[in-house]
């Protein structure tokens, strides 16, 4: 907030916080003898017979004004209120969130300190592990993979036992902690219709699908021509080191379908993991390997 | 003598605001005083002692909101059920409409929180001050060691009382022998000091100093009950065609020679009326049906010799000389309504299947295609067993179409009183999908017991063969 704008909060509730004493202590004030007397009407009607009476109220009902300006005065020095002053106590909403945080880590961070001290694989097996496990999976994960952990276009199915870095709990945890990216060059420029019918058709027969033999003569040259074995291997079955899916599992991260290889060969991939260090902790992101690899082992 | 005091009063205000000139209402012996002990005995007694009850291994009714759930005797009810509370609160709302168009505040009078309170409390004070004279003149004398003891014990007593009160409050909501426990220890938790305090002060002061004020100036249902009025409403009345002249006489003299009515203006009506008005002045906002003064002036009848009932329950319409009766259709429509839904209330309660099924549908992807060229949706199952018995449940599904549920869990067990997640799949060939978006139902059925069993319908999407 800039200083005028600061300024311009602090008059405008200052005023407001005094114009509200003002008027108290102006309507409490006795009147002149125009107005109506205490006990009379004020000779208003209404629905014909409904008459409001100069009744007077309980002089604490007065008290309770005059308590919450004196309540008005206290909030403003100690909470901010007035502009940029940050009042007293110096509280605000990311400090607030910051303890409720800290207070959680105390209360839950004995839990994931012992499983982090459990190797992943062995902690898999332990059933309240997982139930916690689970509960971090679907506030952190399922977004993407799913609830089942069963991924979707783009995003990889973690349940079946087929992995693109590995799936040893170790893997698994870095994986999480730091992240994956997998980018698929575009081959585009360099493929007319019928050289990406031909590579396409390859591919499928690579994964154990029907394809033209003929086709797939011509789509195994391509590959070659290529260099897809550079990253995919001369036998197809990819790279779990650097991530470079296997081709030959009928597994597919993008599709399967003709259509959707043709538009992988095209266009290209980028798949992207982000990395989960900063945001959930080794100890967190322990727990969920433990948990991913349990849906598969 | 009342138009005197009223008139006092009003030269001594000044402006919007007055001083409050305190209520001694003096004791009350008759009907309606036995029913309105019984009442308060009643009401505190419960208060007092329903949280150290127990019930089937757990204190008998207790909120505990940290956990979500809300034992009372033999149920056990989970936010779910929280539409049970809103058919509550429509039954006393529809109670009070009820009772308020029979016998007008009968609330008020019997069995409001401040009335049962106070009425304790003016006990208390009366055992220590003494009767209502002693107590004006205590409170207008000056300043001896007598009435600084009298004082001093009459608050203690009250802020022990009040202090009870707000630990047994907060006992309905975190356990209350331990709540004790941890009392004597001093080793309240901030929210349970906060919220006995906080109790105990709120009935110290609205018992002790508010009183009638919370009734005259606070209490919204004070306002609007008026409005449920009709001419055939039960309420306090004065007689005054019987009554009026008033004046004073000798119990030999016939009031007729003197041409007097029945009221002898002792103003014992007066004295006795909590919230401090003059019942012959006519009905009153402030009038709280409390009947003390229909009581004191019966008690004043006998002793002359005169008819009762010179202050009594009757209506509007009895008093005007019309023909009145208690069932018009107001009361017998409320009276189905409230039959309606009480009944409603208990054949559901009494039906109620404890367990639960809530059908997730994954919302990351509207379908998934698998290697095998299938379309499957995905389903987080949330399964909560209200029961107290552990259960092992058996899921099914069954569509209009060909699909197949799959389940990575094959055993759905769930201790008593838990909730588990479980992770579904529906496949289907999408040649058999004909529609984008159908429905499939989920039958959920405990293995060891038939009754317990719940349907829900999910939704499958799929690409719909076109």
């Amino acid at each position: 907030m800039s200083g005028n704008w600061s300024l311009y909060i602090i008059i405008l509730t200052v005023v407001n916080v005094l114009g509200c004493f003002w008027i108290i202590r102006w309507t409490a004030k006795k009147k002149t003898a125009e107005e109506a007397k205490q006990g009379d009407t004020t000779g208003h009607t209404w629905d014909g017979d409904l008459q409001e009476f100069n009744n007077p109220l309980p002089r604490w009902w007065l008290w309770l004004f005059y308590i919450t300006i004196v309540f008005a005065g206290i909030y403003l020095a100690l909470y901010p209120g007035l502009g940029n002053f940050a009042g007293k106590w110096g509280w605000d909403q990311k400090s607030q969130y910051n303890e409720e945080m800290a207070a959680a880590d105390k209360k839950y961070g004995p839990l994931y300190a012992a499983y982090a001290e459990q190797p992943i694989e062995q902690l898999a097996k332990d059933k309240k592990a997982m139930a916690s496990g689970q509960r971090l999976f679907l506030n952190y994960c399922a977004t993407c993979h799913g609830s089942d952990a069963g991924g979707a276009i783009g995003f990889p199915n973690l349940s079946d036992n087929d992995w693109l870095y590995g799936g040893s709990g170790d893997q698994i945890k870095t994986s999480i902690l730091d992240g994956r990216v997998g980018a698929m060059p575009a081959l585009g420029a360099g493929l007319t219709p019928e050289r990406l019918d031909a590579i396409t058709a390859y591919v499928l027969k690579l994964s154990g699908r029907e394809a033209d033999a003929k086709q797939v003569e011509v789509g195994k040259a391509i590959y070659s021509e290529l260099a897809c074995f550079a990253c995919h291997g001369q036998d197809g079955k990819g790279n779990a080191t650097n991530g470079f899916p296997n081709l030959t599992d009928n597994v597919w991260l993008y599709g399967g379908s003709p259509g959707q290889i043709k538009e992988t060969l095209q266009k290209g991939r980028m798949g992207n993991m982000p990395a989960h260090r900063d945001f959930l902790g080794e100890q967190k992101a322990h727990l969920l390997a433990a948990y991913v690899y349990s849906l598969s082992n | 003598m009342s138009s005197k005091v009223q008139a006092a009063e009003v030269e001594e205000s000044s402006g919007f605001y007055a001083k409050h000139k305190k209520v001694y209402p003096r004791e009350v012996h008759g009907l309606y005083a036995t029913l309105r002990v019984l009442g308060v005995l009643t009401l505190l007694g419960l208060y007092y002692v329903v949280p150290w009850l127990s019930w089937d291994g757990h204190q008998a009714v207790l909120f505990d909101l940290p956990a979500r759930r809300f034992y009372i005797f033999g149920l056990t009810f989970w936010p779910q059920d929280f539409f049970y509370l809103a058919v509550l609160l429509i039954i006393a709302a529809l109670s009070l409409f009820y009772f308020t168009a029979l016998a007008g505040r009968l609330w008020c009078g019997y069995a409001c929180p401040q009335t049962v309170w106070t009425e304790a409390f003016l006990w208390m004070e009366r055992k220590i001050e003494g009767d209502r004279n002693k107590q004006i003149k205590l409170d207008n004398s000056p300043l001896t060691k007598v009435k600084f003891y009298r004082k001093a014990i009459k608050h203690t007593i009250w802020i022990a009382f009040s202090l009870w009160t707000g630990f047994t409050f907060v006992g309905y909501f975190t356990p209350i022998l331990s709540l004790g426990q941890s009392l004597v220890a001093l080793a309240l938790g901030p929210w349970e000091w906060f919220w006995i305090l906080f109790y105990s002060f709120a009935t110290y002061g609205n018992s002790g100093w508010m009183r009638e004020q919370v009734c005259i100036y606070m209490c919204p249902y004070a306002r609007f009950q008026s409005a449920m009025f009709d001419k055939d409403t039960l309420i306090i009345s004065y007689d005054d065609k019987r009554g009026e002249p008033r004046g004073a006489r000798s119990k030999k003299v016939d009031p007729k020679e003197k041409g007097l009515g029945a009221c002898v203006d002792c103003t014992l009506c007066v004295q006795v009326c909590p919230t401090g008005i003059d019942i012959r002045d006519g009905l009153q906002y402030q009038c709280i049906g409390c009947a003390a003064c229909v009581d004191v002036c019966n008690e004043v009848m006998d002793k002359m010799g005169y008819e009762r009932d010179l202050v009594k329950y009757t209506t509007q319409n009895a008093i005007e000389g019309n023909k009145s009766s208690i069932l018009r259709p107001r009361i017998i429509i409320y009276t189905l309504i409230l039959l309606g839904i009480t009944s409603a209330l208990i054949y559901n309660m009494a039906t109620r299947i404890p367990l639960e099924l809530d059908i997730i549908r994954d919302r990351n992807a509207l379908y998934r295609t698998t290697s095998m060229g299938m379309i499957e949706n995905i389903y987080t199952l949330k399964i909560a067993n209200m029961d107290t018995e552990v259960h092992s449940y058996a899921i099914s599904m069954q569509s209009d179409f060909n699909a197949k549920l799959l389940m990575r869990d094959q055993e759905l067990v769930i201790q008593p009183g838990q909730s588990a997640t479980f992770s579904a799949r529906i496949e289907a060939d999408p040649a058999d999908v004909k529609k984008i978006s159908q429905d499939v139902h989920f039958t959920l059925v405990a293995k060891d017991d038939e009754t317990l069993r719940v349907e829900e319908s999910g939704v499958f999407i799929g690409s719909g063969a076109r």
